[in-house]
């Protein structure tokens, strides 16, 4: 799991069975300081809740599909919550 | 599996259900001798790791979801030991 801000959001009207009413997001990834750490990517909000401007966390592969109130959908990337707090002790 | 350094705690109040009552630590990546590689993953706790102790993680989804018990479980990093020594090429590294 990493962390990733929200940066935008996607509309899709068309989309594969099973991702009916599935928020789509643009995240970028970050590294440990929260700098940006690779491309943004599309994910599907799995709270249901997450915006632009959020601190959140991701997973990706089969367990990002796992995290969709249908589990068996075409989704590579997922919001598994959003963070309240980052404490770093080093 | 690979070898983390526990720097910090994630708290997250709205989240997947399986993370309730779930401890999410910030672990910096290290290599075979316990170096510092600049990656890191949020892990699930699951062995009472503390800040700055060395662990052992599980990257790896279907072994996090025996560990949670969930075969639906959105869970991929787990940490799943509190690692005392490493022993590389003859050189002893020793932790806690």
């Amino acid at each position: 799991m990493q962390l990733a801000e929200v940066t935008g959001t996607l509309v899709a009207t068309v989309k594969y069975e099973g991702l009916e009413g599935v928020r789509f997001l643009i995240v970028q990834p970050l590294d440990r300081d929260r700098n940006p750490q690779g491309r943004q990517v599309v994910v599907a909000d799995a709270v249901s809740m997450a915006g632009p401007g959020e601190l959140v966390y991701i997973v990706g592969s089969r367990e990002a599909a796992l995290a969709m109130p249908e589990p068996f959908v075409p989704v590579d990337h997922a919001i598994v919550g959003i963070v309240d707090q980052v404490e770093r002790s080093s | 599996m690979k070898m983390g350094r526990v720097a910090g705690t994630v708290v997250s109040t709205i989240n997947h259900p399986i993370y309730d009552g779930r401890r999410l630590l910030m672990c910096d990546l290290l290599d075979a001798e316990g170096e510092d590689t600049g990656g890191y993953l949020i892990c699930v706790d699951t062995v009472g790791a503390g800040a700055g102790e060395t662990v052992l993680i599980i990257d790896e989804g279907n072994s996090a979801r025996q560990i949670v018990g969930d075969i639906t479980a959105p869970i991929r990093a787990v940490i799943v030991g509190i690692v005392d020594e490493l022993q590389v090429d003859g050189v002893s590294h020793k932790f806690g």
